[in-house]
């Protein structure tokens, strides 16, 4: 499977970073070589093998479904690159 | 007393103990040793405050009798560790100015037991990487020179300002972090020891996510002793980690006996690859002989998937890594891009990603979108964590067959130069974690202990891998080959 400047482009933007135009044919290039190194799996045969999905045997745990935490909004806020009024702050989202 | 900050963490608590120095003595020491070592650029934040503050409620506990195991101890804390009121940036622009509001667990407990922490350790970004080579920072340095050379080398990584820093005598020993090498290979690059315990068995709340399936936190020590004592610190159950394991913790320490009689020690074939130095074969060579010296028997085995275990980490860990990363986006924590007049919500996450990411970080999560997109999913993320069920088997199934411990090369070559690596291809890089890797793909516990130096004269390590949840049999063993090999080699200090 090859990857092409549009798969590239398309793939940058799903992951929400911005790639120049121009540094997409090295981008393309790179994935090529990553994702060569992974069809080597094709090699094996997984016929009736699972997809691991813990690799320890477990049940997630339980607890009553109850407010446990709370109550910390200026800690919450304390990072944030702008905070107001008590909210995280973001450009327009809606015209 | 001088230059404590010499000494490991058994003898410095020994002495602490008997009333022979103090906390704030050792501290200071390391304090001035710290200061004087920027070349090797493994400390990034300092905490001399923090670190002197510690050390004195220390002392009064220590004087009041209530000493626990890591009880002013110094030690530098990994900067993937969450720690409150202190700079926490994984290494990363994207995480520029973040001070915690809260303490991970595992650096909660160390405090808890008393331990001193010095300030936060140089790493790859987000542990991205196997040389320390993409950090924010810069590269951290070992202290170590190829003889007659005065080429900077890694330390490995990416927990490489902790094998650094304690190969430097910077700290007593240092937290690392494990994903696919991350511990194990800084530390055999550095003539140190290094754990990853079993998946479930430290705590990973707090602790930056890269992978969170394989992420796993471990201590890097001066000796097989000092990681026994900083590992039971570290372990323990946590209901704020739905996959930490609900198991008592032994006394690992007490188990170092040396006694390895009867045990059966296993080869496995497959890591036996094209390209090894004749010296690093030599040297795996050379432990399965002391092991066997010590009563162990030496059984061939075979591991039969082991090729595809680097293949398989490079969808699964990129995969979860792309999932784990999208939290950094500019709302709630760290860098924002500046924005240009009519830029909306989209472009300030493309921007402030783009900006906040480094090149590694940005290929790895990329890589994970394109694997677990639309159409794809299964032929690279499903088919990755079936191959991820098989090489979990094959280790299962020695295991089953008698097997108590595996013994592998840590790594396919001694340490590399700084920007030796540069223009190679990445997949070249990531050759580095081809024996360290499958370890954290079945769970395992695995353990680097320094075993020899090379012509050049830099350290080379040993990896053993246990059975799930016996970190004790396996630190056990790990001492038995410490003892045999008795490496005492340490860098001359340059910097």
């Amino acid at each position: 499977m090859s990857i092409d400047q549009s798969t590239a482009a398309k793939v940058a933007k799903l992951a929400r970073i911005k790639v120049e135009d121009d540094a997409l044919p090295a981008l393309a290039e790179e994935f090529n070589n990553i994702l060569g190194f992974i069809e080597q799996l094709n090699e094996v045969d997984v016929e009736g093998v699972e997809p691991m999905t813990s690799v320890t045997p477990q049940r997630l745990k339980r607890r009553v479904d109850e407010v446990t935490d709370g109550n910390q909004q200026p800690k919450v806020l304390k990072n944030a690159p702008d905070a107001r009024e008590g909210f995280f702050a973001v450009p327009k989202v809606v015209e | 007393m001088s230059d404590l900050n010499k000494l490991g963490l058994a003898e410095a608590r020994d002495l602490l103990r008997k009333g022979e120095t103090t906390s704030v003595e050792l501290t200071n020491d390391c304090l001035k040793a710290i200061d004087a070592a920027d070349a090797l650029n493994a400390f990034v934040h300092k905490t001399p405050e923090l670190a002197l503050e510690r050390a004195k409620a220390a002392d009064a506990r220590i004087q009041e009798g209530d000493a626990p195991a890591m009880c002013g101890l110094p030690i530098g804390i990994k900067d993937l560790f969450c720690t409150k009121g202190v700079d926490s940036q994984a290494a990363s622009r994207i995480l520029e100015g973040f001070k915690p509001e809260y303490e991970s667990t595992v650096s909660q407990q160390l405090a808890d037991a008393g331990a001193v922490m010095l300030g936060k350790l140089n790493m790859d970004e987000f542990a991205m990487g196997s040389s320390n080579e993409t950090s924010v920072y810069g590269n951290a340095v070992s202290p170590w020179r190829r003889d007659g050379s005065d080429a900077e080398l890694t330390p490995g990584g990416s927990s490489g300002g902790s094998a650094s820093a304690v190969a430097a005598d910077l700290c007593l020993a240092a937290t690392g972090t494990d994903t696919g090498g991350s511990i194990r290979q800084p530390a055999a690059f550095t003539g140190t020891v290094g754990i990853k315990p079993t998946y479930g068995r430290c705590s990973r709340w707090g602790v930056v996510a890269f992978a969170s399936s394989l992420d796993q936190a471990g201590p890097m020590t001066k000796s097989v002793r000092d990681a026994s004592i900083m590992l039971e610190a570290m372990c323990g159950h946590d209901a704020k980690d739905s996959t930490s394991a609900e198991l008592a913790v032994p006394n690992f320490e007490a188990m170092l006996t040396g006694d390895i009689k009867g045990k059966k020690i296993g080869i496995p074939k497959e890591y036996r690859m094209d390209g090894t130095p004749a010296e690093i074969e030599a040297l795996w060579a050379d432990g399965a002989a002391m092991l066997k010296d010590a009563g162990a028997e030496i059984v061939d085995i075979s591991l039969p998937h082991t090729k595809y275990a680097l293949p398989a980490y490079y969808v699964i860990a990129p995969a979860e890594a792309s999932s784990n990363l999208a939290r950094y986006d500019g709302v709630r924590y760290g860098h924002r891009a500046t924005l240009e007049a009519g830029d909306g919500i989209t472009e300030m996450y493309e921007k402030t990603r783009a900006q906040g990411f480094g090149p590694e970080v940005q290929r790895r999560v990329m890589i994970g979108t394109y694997v677990l997109s639309a159409g794809f999913y299964d032929a690279y993320y499903n088919r990755a964590r079936r191959v991820r069920t098989l090489i979990k088997k094959d280790f299962e199934d020695v295991f089953a067959a008698g097997i108590d411990a595996i013994l592998t090369p840590a790594t396919p070559s001694a340490a590399f130069g700084l920007g030796e690596m540069t223009e190679a291809d990445p997949v070249q890089m990531y050759l580095n974690d081809v024996f360290t890797v499958t370890v954290n793909l079945a769970g395992l516990p695995g353990i680097s202990v320094p075993a020899g130096v090379d012509k050049q004269g830099l350290p080379l390590g040993l990896q053993l891998i246990g059975k799930p949840w016996e970190e004790g049999d396996l630190l056990n063993t790990a001492y038995a080959l410490e003892n045999a090999a008795g490496f005492v080699a340490k860098p001359g200090q340059w910097w």
